[in-house]
């Protein structure tokens, strides 16, 4: 992963985002690392307020001025996003790194039509001429399963359905031929048979493009049908990652067996039994930080959580930032196992 | 044995019909939420109710809260006609507890007003006793009883679900309308309302009706389920035999949406065509024969199939119709 950085198309190490509030410095993300190859989709899961989507949209440049981004490295190929001025990290916007919102009612412009924020970013990126642009538009709204796309083009977003919205989106995304798209809770909005055909649509349009991508989402089902490589992420900071066959076999981080435990599975939990729960609630993140975060609602914790917490390492690429003894967690892990 | 239990309510031919305005110089457009809907909910059962959105699982829960009113069909509750029925007395039976705890509950009433609320309203001037009660109702919820002073946004979204829940309860209600009421809330916390809503209509002997997308969560917890498309009950069974064998085409596409997680399968791929239709201007025929993956054409474009019962399933769909029928 961090080691071999050279096929890394997205370098982030050590990524720490503090943003201020009256009552102080709130800690929303620690000491986030991860590399993220050509062709290849991250997953990051994790709970509201975990800092998943503040990561995200530190690396696409979209937090206010106020909040304080650091990081070792924070690169999008050889280039440093980290010193960025407002007007070169627009170049890198859309061209090379595109996003994907949640909510397509209020990620497009309501007064704008399709077709003209479709070419927006297209015009301001490529010196192409309107109908080179439009050109493009249509060819990508017919992939993305948009009938009559001629017509689509002059439409307004309230005249298009959540799921054609949101294929919109994805359209839109991909005008410039991006190198990684983002996609924060692409589906989370939309009924079931749409996310499916949704999230199909991003792997397929993936495989033809060679796309990177990262997905944030809640959603366990979401992450593990289409990340290859999968951050959990607890309280600003990640508590496991590894591929995602390794994250959903081998559970292994107390937070991550917690988390699993409490979705059914059709066909696996038993019907009507009760479902496993984390007690307690999140913590604030707001003043000094101490040792792992998950410690007060943890039933392994012991005095050596007060400490730094360093990843152990399973074989390969499987990180867990847990000091509890390895043999207990494995012999939990069993027992959470979700496939 | 579920069968033999009486019907709380049962729908016959229910139709609701909204007006639509289509602007300032065109006559306004009907549209039926709900078509010719009959369904039966059992006492004591847990009722699913799946569909996208739009399909009216909303507008039948508005009905059963007398919210709305059906333009036309028969509801019989316990076995009386439903208008027979005084509101008052209905919502000492029926409580809704709705999706969004963060805007369910009135920002400005402590939660023990707010749980007391319901039992003023019924009359019961006893100040004591309805302290008592509301006490009792926040042990039920393992909600510390300091919170009978705190206000709803100074709780977590999933203690505020919980005393969304206690004040439906108050009133010992025999029916709760679940309208996604786990939707808002994160996965950890989710689990712990499915685990109390289990383990109260077990309690109490609750009948549910469980509005909800997540089909994982309806296998979990329903006892029956009734899938709904465009106003109409497409299929109906026990929930075993709905995710064992979906027999309606449309059932057998939401089953397969399910993403359990298993990262060795992709995203499924679903053969619906994207578009849901516009309940204004429905299809002909059956609703659904333009997504449909097995529609017969032109048979299922100019026939409407009828809800046909098949052993202890609902189906309505004419080519399945057809096949049990030949064997």
């Amino acid at each position: 992963m961090v080691n071999d950085r050279p096929e890394n198309i997205l370098t982030v190490d050590n990524l720490v985002v503090d943003i201020p509030t009256p009552a102080g410095v709130l800690h929303a993300v620690r000491d986030v690392s991860f590399g993220l190859k050509k062709g290849r989709t991250l997953g990051i899961v994790g709970e509201s307020g975990c800092g998943k989507s503040v990561t995200v949209m530190a690396i696409i440049g979209l937090l206010s001025k106020k909040i304080r981004v650091t990081a070792e490295q924070l690169k999008f190929s050889d280039m440093d996003l980290l010193g960025l001025s407002g007007r070169k990290f627009a170049d890198i916007r859309g061209e090379h790194i595109s996003m994907i919102f949640q909510e397509p009612m209020t990620a497009l412009n309501p007064v704008y039509t399709i077709g003209e924020q479709l070419t927006e970013g297209y015009l301001r990126h490529r010196s192409a001429t309107k109908a080179n642009a439009r050109n493009k538009a249509l060819r990508l709204l017919d992939r993305v399963g948009i009938s009559s796309a001629e017509r689509r083009l002059n439409q307004y977003p309230h005249e298009l359905s959540g799921g054609l919205r949101q294929r919109v989106m994805i359209a839109m995304a991909l005008m410039c031929d991006p190198d990684i798209i983002i996609a924060d809770e692409p589906t989370t909005a939309l009924d079931v048979t749409i996310q499916a055909q949704i999230l199909s649509l991003l792997s397929e349009l993936q495989k033809e493009t060679g796309t990177a991508m990262i997905i944030v989402s809640h959603d366990l089902g979401v992450i593990s049908r289409v990340a290859d490589h999968v951050l959990v992420m607890y309280a600003g900071r990640i508590v496991e990652s590894g591929t995602a066959e390794q994250i959903f076999a081998t559970p292994t981080h107390p937070y991550t067996q917690g988390l699993f435990s409490c979705i059914p599975v059709p066909g696996k939990t038993p019907k009507g039994s009760m479902l496993g729960s984390i007690p307690g609630v999140v913590p604030s993140l707001i003043g000094d930080l101490k040792g792992c975060m998950f410690r007060p609602r943890c039933d392994l914790a012991s005095d050596r959580c007060l400490a730094q917490i360093p990843a152990v390492n399973f074989p390969v690429q499987h990180h867990v930032w847990c000091v509890a003894p390895v043999e207990e967690l494995k012999e939990r892990s069993e027992k959470v196992m979700l496939f | 044995m579920i069968e033999k239990k009486k019907f709380l309510f049962e729908f016959t031919d229910i139709t609701k019909t909204y007006h639509v305005p289509q602007g300032l110089f065109s006559a306004s457009r009907s549209l039926n939420a709900l078509r010719n809907l009959s369904l039966n909910i059992r006492q004591g059962e847990v009722l699913g109710l799946v569909g996208e959105s739009g399909c009216g699982k909303s507008t039948l829960a508005k009905i059963l809260l007398r919210l709305e009113h059906p333009t036309s069909g028969e509801i019989i509750f316990s076995g009386k006609p439903f208008s027979e029925i005084k509101r008052s007395k209905l919502s000492e039976i029926v409580q809704p507890i709705f999706q969004d705890p963060y805007s369910s509950l009135n920002p400005s009433k402590t939660i023990g007003q707010i749980i007391e609320m319901p039992l003023i309203v019924h009359g019961n001037h006893d100040k004591k006793n309805r302290r008592h009660r509301v006490q009792k109702m926040l042990e039920l919820m393992a909600l510390p009883s300091r919170m009978l002073n705190v206000y709803p946004d100074q709780m977590s979204g999933g203690q505020r679900q919980r005393v969304a829940i206690a004040r439906a309860l108050i009133t010992e209600p025999e029916m709760i309308i679940c309208d996604e009421p786990t939707s808002a809330l994160d996965v950890s916390v989710q689990a712990q309302v499915v685990n109390l809503l289990m383990s109260l209509q077990q309690k109490f002997k609750l009948t549910y009706l469980f509005i909800t997308h997540d089909l994982a969560v309806v296998e979990h917890i329903a006892d029956r389920v009734a899938v709904m498309y465009l106003g109409q009950i497409v299929e109906e069974a026990m929930t075993d035999e709905i995710f064992s064998s979906p027999k309606h085409p449309y059932t057998q596409a939401l089953l397969g949406s399910v993403l359990t997680p298993d990262p060795r399968k992709a995203a499924p791929k679903i053969n619906l065509g994207a578009a849901y239709p516009n309940p204004i201007d429905l299809p002909c025929g059956c609703a659904f024969h333009p997504r449909c993956p097995k529609a017969l054409l032109p048979d299922c474009s100019v026939i409407a199939p009828d809800l046909v019962q098949f052993g202890k399933r609902n189906v309505m769909c004419s080519q399945i119709n057809l096949n049990e029928l030949r064997s």
